[in-house]
């Protein structure tokens, strides 16, 4: 797959009078001229509407998780009839957040936010509320960790295929480089000691410095949790090396059966060892498991007190509003509710995926076994006349422009096998989900008269 | 060729072959080790025993408890800085203040902050319309009347909702003088000023560029512009003979003498109403910087974050404005504005970067991923900032309660010979302490900063961290305070001077 191009700064300088700008301002680094941010614009020109646009195209190449909604609105109903948690008990409690601006963040949200994320593992993890620093999205986290764990020109090995917001969240500003650890279809593209020493070989020979290894777990695009023994293997070789392992468990409240999956914080709460611990760091973030993506709650949390006192002090470009925590605060505390969403959520995610996956099946269409996310991995690689990405691409423009259905290319998330794509399935109703599946069955059944 | 001429008069001695071979090999080996050495980045330091080689256990606990056999693994080198402990009285007064802080019933004897430019004036104001408007303004109902949480949850352009950016602009519009009309597209909401600030210098600038900032400062910016983006600040120093307002002949000095130490200038960023003095800049000064701006081709950086905070007789003029009139480029051009301090929620964190230059926008766009608004907050914002007739009544009521404590502070001050900067805005007086230093020099100033915290039990902000080139001036912020309050200060600041004459 290569390592990613240096940028090309354009030429700015055509007039005298023409003011510079900055190379992090001219460059394309932001990724929004690829086919999987083009999909996107030909969607928001047509967008499918069950009423008043049942022909144009549906949306599935956003993540985003639509299916629980009303548990959080009845469960706000019924705690909150005039909105008095969510108006700051009263005019009193607007004093505190109006001024609270303190990067440590509000320390009954925090702890919210630790015993949720306990409650997401079963249990089988413990989470410090003082190791909780608080950001404005997991996008924000994801950065922020990279500003602190690498410089400009060291690496971060991420596995492909990945989730290609990474292109632009940890190398944009930071100047830090993306060096692929290749999987593939073999073993369910799980990562390998092989894989993980033959990127970490990669990188050595063009003289980069390896700072960290970064997994997505369950994983994007994939839909599927990483196995316990990779996780372990993982840290083995982290510490071999002397590197970081950032885990970023964004999706992990959104598994099917919640013991089918390990967390990294399951393994290190085993180990005594600060050294191996302190090298551990979890991503989390209430917009995929809450699917509240617009109220920007993202969070790292650390094993290395070095990390967390330099990440509360980075996060002040990255806040989270008083107001936001102390909305979410007694929601995330509570419970019996959260318990209850946890559960009742998995479920729902868990019969969408099935829908969709035999539904493809129906048309001959094969997924990978997932087990967790808001998407599935689809193999069209037996519909592809060249193997090779142009081919992808192609077959990708057929489906977004005669089928009406942006999907996500595999090549956008570098995938070094051709023919796969991802699909999300939890941001549209089940409706919605119906006529896409049509949609596709017919184009099968078209492909086959041929 | 001279290194063969030596080699084959060794060869051709006695054991010459084998001298011959050994001296090529020697240099081979140690040119090898020479470029080996060059070439590679120093790794990290790999740990001592190769765990793969250890018998497997079931259990896994056992591989990892092995003691400090492992190396300890690194942080980046930007990272180290940021986590020290804060060496600049700003930081350090703050936190002092805040282990001790004064309360009026419960801890007469606590630390009064005078240290932070937020303002409680007006809070009356604003709770009483949030108690009134927060649930309505932030979630839309659906047609049967019950919440639709959707319309707060789901992802909205980063940049900011659209009625949310024409909610700014008419705000903004308003409290600038309303001469001027702020157009949303050019405008890009963020989380609060500090990454408004961050955001445009990186924009604007490259890691070891530079831009010109008058001074005195405000300290925040130290950190809010050099953690990340590695481009460096070089004050402009301004004097008290003119009020501190910032010269083009100052900026050209300075300009200069950067350009001679190799330093590439990229911009100039200021304050207006400037912080820590409080001065409002004149169209005439602002126009200056401009056509100095346009001469050296570089961008303009205005924040303006206490814009509407105005409660001297000076007219308060946007850069904007000026970059209007249609005599420079105004692709220069940068404002930032926020609402911590005119609207008293820093919490809330909602700042505006506005920019005329259309690239700007765009790039500032996309790097609102990681620092935008909730969407919650937004649709408040958007009520509040839409209700004109309650922005007109707080806006009136907040500057006219600054005024008065002002002169109530100043006034004070006065009455023990402690004379303060002109000042027309801002939260805060820029007071000139001098007559009470043991001797006139920034150590003076230091040991006053610290007498002060410890002995009268004040946080004020010292001019050394403001970077002020005269010694003894003190920012201090008097917006949070009750009026009661203020012959508390000058009572414990008479003692102090009192006891240093003596």
């Amino acid at each position: 797959m290569g390592l990613p191009l240096m940028m090309e700064r354009k030429s700015n300088n055509n007039n005298n009078n023409v003011v510079e700008l900055s190379r992090v301002a001219v460059s394309d680094t932001h990724g929004e001229d690829s086919p999987y941010f083009a999909g996107w614009k030909a969607y928001d020109e047509n967008p499918y509407d069950e009423s008043h646009n049942p022909s144009g195209v549906i949306q599935m190449g956003l993540a985003e998780n639509q299916v629980s909604f009303d548990l959080l609105e009845s469960y706000l109903e019924k705690k909150n009839p005039e909105g008095s948690m969510w108006g700051s008990k009263g005019a009193p409690g607007f004093r505190e957040n109006a001024l609270f601006q303190d990067y440590h963040g509000l320390k009954s949200f925090r702890q919210a936010m630790a015993s949720f994320m306990e409650q997401i593992r079963g249990g089988l993890a413990s989470f410090d509320p003082d190791r909780i620093v608080l950001t404005a999205g997991a996008t924000a986290a994801n950065e922020l960790l990279t500003f602190i764990l690498a410089d400009p020109n060291d690496a971060l090995l991420v596995p492909t295929p990945y989730y290609p917001g990474f292109d632009r969240d940890l190398r944009w500003r930071t100047g830090v480089k993306i060096v692929p650890i290749h999987c593939d279809s073999s073993n369910h593209f799980q990562i390998t000691t092989e894989a993980l020493e033959e990127a970490y070989q990669t990188a050595r020979d063009a003289n980069i410095r390896v700072r960290g290894v970064l997994i997505t777990n369950p994983s994007n695009p994939l839909g599927a949790t990483v196995q316990k023994k990779v996780l372990e293997d993982l840290l083995d070789f982290c510490v071999r090396k002397n590197i970081h392992l950032v885990s970023d468990e964004i999706y992990s409240g959104s598994v099917f059966h919640g013991s089918e999956f390990t967390s990294v914080a399951e393994i290190v709460e085993n180990i005594d060892d600060v050294t191996v611990r302190e090298r551990v760091h979890i991503v989390y973030s209430l917009s995929k498991d809450l699917g509240l993506p617009g109220f920007r709650v993202g969070t790292i949390y650390s094993y290395n007190d070095h990390v967390v006192r330099t990440a509360r002090r980075m996060s002040s470009f990255t806040l989270v509003s008083s107001q936001t925590q102390h909305m979410l605060a007694s929601m995330l505390s509570d419970k019996e509710f959260t318990e209850k969403y946890i559960r009742i959520n998995r479920e729902r995610l868990r019969r969408r995926y099935e829908t969709i996956v035999e539904g493809l099946k129906k048309a001959g269409i094969e997924c990978l076994k997932g087990n967790a996310g808001l998407f599935c991995w689809m193999n069209l690689g037996f519909l592809l006349d060249k193997k090779t990405k142009d081919g992808e691409l192609e077959l990708w423009d057929v489906i977004l422009k005669e089928l009406k259905l942006n999907i996500s290319p595999g090549s956008s998330c570098h995938c070094s096998e051709f023919g796969w794509f991802r699909v999300c399935f939890a941001n549209m109703s089940e409706k919605t989900l119906e006529i896409a599946l049509k949609r596709i069955h017919e184009f099968m059944d078209g492909r086959r008269r041929f | 060729m001279r290194l063969i001429v030596p080699l084959r008069g060794v060869v051709q001695g006695r054991g010459g072959l084998f001298v011959g071979s050994l001296i090529p090999c020697c240099l081979f080996y140690f040119l090898q080790l020479y470029l080996k050495r060059r070439r590679s980045p120093p790794d990290p330091p790999p740990s001592d025993s190769d765990l793969t080689e250890l018998p497997r256990t079931s259990s896994r606990s056992n591989l990892f408890s092995r003691g400090n056999s492992i190396g300890r693994v690194r942080v980046s080198s930007r990272a180290v800085p940021v986590a020290k402990p804060a060496d600049s009285p700003y930081y350090i007064g703050l936190e002092r203040a805040k282990t001790d802080p004064y309360d009026r019933i419960s801890n007469r004897d606590g630390i009064i902050q005078l240290g932070l430019a937020e303002s409680t004036l007006c809070f009356d104001l604003l709770q009483r319309w949030m108690s009134e408007n927060l649930i309505d303004s932030m979630m839309m109902k659906s047609d049967d009347g019950e919440f639709d949480v959707s319309s707060i949850a789901m992802y909205k352009p980063f940049e900011g909702l659209l009625e949310l950016r024409v909610a700014f602009a008419d705000f903004m519009s308003r409290i600038m003088g309303g001469n001027l009309s702020f157009d949303p597209s050019k405008m890009v909401v963020t989380a609060g000023g500090t990454p408004a600030i961050e955001v445009l210098a990186f924009c604007l600038a490259d890691h070891g560029n530079a831009f010109l900032i008058p001074s005195p400062y405000y300290p925040g910016f130290d950190r809010d512009i050099k953690f990340r983006t590695g481009v460096e600040l070089i004050p402009v120093h301004c004097r008290s003979s003119d009020n501190f307002t910032i010269t083009v002949s100052a900026l050209e000095q300075a300009l200069n003498q950067a350009r001679k130490r190799g330093s590439k200038v990229s911009g100039i960023l200021f304050s207006n109403p400037s912080n820590p003095v409080g001065n409002i800049l004149s169209r005439e000064t602002l126009h200056d910087i401009l056509r100095f701006a346009q001469e050296k081709n570089i961008h303009v950086i205005s924040d303006e974050i206490f814009a509407g905070s105005v409660y001297g007789d000076k007219e308060f003029v946007s850069m904007a404005e000026v970059a209007s009139s249609g005599e420079f480029d105004k692709s220069r051009v940068h404002i930032i504005y926020g609402l911590s301090k005119d609207l008293s929620i820093p919490g809330f964190r909602a700042g505006v970067i506005y920019s005329f230059h259309e690239d700007v926008v765009n790039a500032a766009k996309k790097l609102m991923r990681f620092s935008s608004v909730s969407v919650p907050v937004q649709r408040i914002l958007i009520s509040l900032l839409s209700d004109t007739r309650f922005i007109e009544e707080y806006m009136a009521a907040h500057r006219q309660r600054i005024r008065d404590k002002h002169v109530r502070f100043v006034d004070g001050l006065k009455q023990l010979g402690i004379p303060c900067a002109e000042s027309g805005g801002g939260l805060y007086c820029w007071v000139d302490m001098s007559s009470l230093l043991t001797s006139y020099s920034e150590k003076g100033e230091l040991e006053l900063f610290e007498k002060l915290l410890s002995v009268a039990k004040i946080n004020a902000t010292p001019g050394t961290a403001c970077y002020c080139i005269e010694p003894g001036w003190f920012r201090c912020c008097f917006t949070a305070l009750a009026d009661e309050d203020i012959p508390v200060i000058m009572e414990r600041i008479r003692k102090l001077a009192e006891s240093s004459r003596s």
